[in-house]
């Protein structure tokens, strides 16, 4: 495979700069992993390196809004790509307001000369939620408020990605009693496609993959009924949990600290809404650290933080609803039967046969037995009596 | 004409209906089992998924079922000719043995509805030790049949097949020898597979060979074992001569056996498991008893001669060689450290064994009794 990588792409070498220091190898590697994470064919890692590594990088705003930037530090932490590697080389990340090195009228200036020269083909990428209430007061940035900077960077926006919980469908700044009247990007954009990557934070690599097959394909991925990437959002965490077959067998931890708790037992008593949540947790992990790595791994309930009326709605110790209660029939049942021991009547049917088995074999032996003797005792007369 | 003859008598004796009865019992027990599903009838579960039928009926009853394998590595391998007459009752017991193992494996398996997955290539997992021992063991039971297909040919006048098979026989029987080499040694496989879960006394790299000499020394065993209760039953002058050879024979190899096996034991220092005190301990030295027993009998000259010893020590042997096997299956095996699973055959489970080894006694007399297996007596 890394022979026609270099047949294709010999002039990578030239990008050594433009890929902050990554060798070509590890480049390569990094589009084939996020083609594998979204189930597409390896040549699809191929195609990604080729529109990462295009000198006419897509230019992309990201907007803030009511949020707290947990988002954004969540994609630093990023390992393959790094987010720099990302804004520097794939994508041009023409203003964000944590990441930007300008600041003031230089960044809006550039913000809006971008969104002019751009107009139609830009990403725009939203964090946090909107707040509606009262003309939208609550949030500003430049004078104006964010219902305005989003829709003034939607209307020449190409795709809209809502990254977070909050620009999925409000968050936390929209859970009750919900004073700013804040919404998710959804609810103010109608005409644009819009991916929705909820998550508190979002897994880096379900937002990361989205925009390399945007990159590449020119179009999003397949989404659910709310927005969300199928390749990430597809599943309940329920069904790909490690702790499943606790749960299936009924072992359950009731409280923090306890037995069942201490061996790792299913979370769903102390509120998991793993069984309710549509998420790749279980499968990718946090944080490139290996197995574990995710909050139910470290023994935490999951909180459903990218399932729109369950996180931020729900009570974190509240029991979910159980989507799926039939376990798969590969899966070990409730109340296993492990065994009773022998019973008496079972123990007397095997003492019995036992029994017959060694007392037969005595009776032969010793008729066996007296046939060598008398055997025996005819030799020695053959051998006494004259022939 | 052959030196076999059928040795004739009524089919229907007590002793037949009384085996029948008990056949009829785990029949009736069997019903219940396809109709309810294991859980019912055994006591298996999630920990000891394989109980008694699997373990006694099928690893035990092929390894009763290798005096065909055994003689015909010595009469065939060896070119030992003296042994021939006892080439055709060993292959029959063979037959037997493997072919109710392989029902047994059938009444034993879960979804039996998909067994012919197995035979289909599609479905083949040609890393799995289980498929290697399924295909091996089902193409042996063919192999076995046409190995005693003579005794059916000579009885009903097939001449001119029997000659033909005679021509080409050589190749089943050197696939008979190749065939229980591969599945017996992978019936020891499939308990390395189990790793620590085995205890210490018994799980060892050297299962595979471990357990194929032992089927052979219980071939050796068996052939003796069933000669003398056939001569005692059908009231036929006794082998004795022939049978003190091959105890010989049982003897050395039950050595080789010991030899392997205990000094496995100490190379890997796991001996002092034998001293704890536990049941594992009390069965691994009453297994070891059994191998012993016979070696001291046997060592004397004098006593080889002996029907009596001969007897006890091919007895001793075969239970020993039942209690290796049950030990590493069900014994020794310890599906979960804390032993929150337990395992013993029910009272069920343990009638449709007995109906299974009572139907192998039936067919023995019905076939010993109609068709030439038995070597022609001497009139004594």
């Amino acid at each position: 495979m890394s022979d026609y990588f270099d047949e294709v792409l010999t002039d990578l070498d030239e990008y050594i700069d433009n890929l902050g220091g990554v060798s070509r190898r590890e480049f390569m590697k990094f589009c084939t992993g996020v083609a594998a994470t979204m189930g597409l064919a390896s040549t699809a890692g191929l195609k990604m390196a080729e529109a990462a590594s295009n000198p006419q990088r897509p230019p992309v705003i990201w907007l803030s809004a009511q949020e707290c930037t947990g988002c954004t530090e969540s994609l630093l932490r990023a390992s393959h790509p790094t987010l720099d590697q990302l804004i520097l080389n794939a994508i041009s990340l023409d203003y964000h307001e944590t990441l930007c090195a300008g600041a003031g009228h230089q960044a809006e200036a550039h913000r809006l000369l971008s969104m002019k020269q751009n107009f139609g083909k830009y990403v725009l990428v939203v964090d946090g939620s909107i707040p509606t209430k009262d003309g939208g007061i609550y949030c500003k940035v430049a004078n104006k408020t964010s219902l305005q900077h989003l829709t003034e960077a939607a209307a020449g926006a190409a795709a809209i990605i809502a990254i977070g919980s909050c620009a999925s469908w409000g968050g936390v700044p929209s859970t009750g009693p919900n004073p700013t009247g804040a919404v998710g990007v959804s609810e103010i954009i109608k005409d644009k496609p819009i991916v929705n990557i909820p998550g508190c934070p979002p897994n880096p690599y379900n937002f990361l993959s989205t925009v390399l097959y945007f990159l590449t394909f020119g179009s999003l991925p397949e989404l659910d009924s709310k927005s969300r990437p199928k390749f990430a959002y597809n599943r309940l965490i329920h069904e790909n949990c490690e702790r499943r077959p606790h749960f299936d067998a009924g072992r359950f931890a009731i409280q923090f600290g306890d037995e069942g708790h201490r061996q790792g037992w299913c979370l769903y008593k102390l509120g998991c809404k793993g069984p309710e949540t549509y998420a790749n947790c279980p499968a990718i992990l946090f944080g490139d650290v290996g197995s574990g790595s995710w909050p139910v791994g470290t023994g935490h309930p999951c909180f459903g933080c990218t399932e729109q009326g369950v996180g931020f709605t729900k009570g974190i110790h509240e029991l979910s609803d159980v989507r799926t209660q039939t376990p798969p029939d590969q899966y070990p049942g409730i109340n296993e039967n492990i065994g009773t021991g022998a019973t008496t009547a079972a123990a007397a049917v095997a003492a019995g046969l036992g029994g017959i088995a060694l007392g037969a074999g005595a009776v032969i032996a010793s008729r066996l037995g007296k046939e060598d003797d008398k055997n025996a005792a005819e030799e020695r007369k053959e051998q006494e009596s004259p022939s | 004409m052959s030196a076999h003859q059928p040795v004739g008598g009524k089919i229907i004796t007590r002793p037949f209906m009384v085996l029948s009865v008990l056949f009829m019992i785990a029949a009736a027990i069997l019903l219940a089992r396809f109709v309810l599903g294991l859980g019912p009838v055994t006591n298996l579960n999630d920990g000891y998924p394989w109980g008694i039928w699997i373990v006694i009926d099928v690893m035990i009853g092929t390894a009763f079922g290798c005096a065909g394998y055994s003689v015909a590595l010595l009469v065939y391998l060896l070119n030992k000719g003296e042994y021939h007459p006892l080439v055709r009752p060993a292959m029959m017991a063979g037959l037997f043995g493997y072919g109710l193992a392989g029902m047994a494996v059938m009444i034993d398996l879960g979804r039996y509805w998909n067994f012919w997955t197995l035979l289909w290539p599609g479905y083949m997992q040609f890393n799995s030790v289980m498929l290697e021992v399924a295909l091996c063991v089902m193409a042996y039971i063919v192999v076995l049949a046409i190995e005693f297909s003579p005794a059916f040919l000579e009885k009903f006048g097939l001449k001119d097949i029997h000659k033909k098979l005679n021509k080409v026989l050589f190749f089943f029987i050197a696939v008979g020898i190749l065939l229980p080499t591969m599945h017996q040694s992978s019936l020891g496989t499939l308990a390395v597979v189990a790793g620590h879960q085995i205890s210490a006394l018994w799980q060892t790299q050297l299962l595979p060979p471990l357990f194929l000499i032992s089927a052979v020394l219980m071939g050796y065993a068996l052939v003796p074992f069933e000669s003398i209760l056939a001569s005692m039953g059908l009231k036929r002058p006794m082998e004795t001569p022939l049978l003190a050879k091959i105890s010989y024979v049982a003897l050395i190899v039950t050595l080789i056996y010991l030899a392997i096996r205990v000094g496995d034991l100490l190379w890997r220092g796991a001996l002092g498991l034998a001293f704890t005190g536990s049941l594992d301990a009390l069965m691994f030295w009453i297994e070891m008893a059994l191998f012993i027993v016979p070696v001291v009998l046997l060592m004397k000259p004098a006593n080889r001669i002996k029907a009596r010893t001969i007897f006890i020590s091919a007895a001793s042997l075969l239970v020993a060689g039942s209690l290796y096997r049950l030990n590493i299956y069900i014994i020794g095996y310890h599906p979960t450290a804390g032993g929150s699973w337990s395992y013993f055959p029910s009272v069920t489970e343990m009638l449709v064994t007995l109906g299974i080894f009572s139907l192998e006694v039936i067919l023995y007399l019905i076939f010993v009794k109609r068709l030439p297996v038995l070597h022609h007596a001497p009139t004594a």
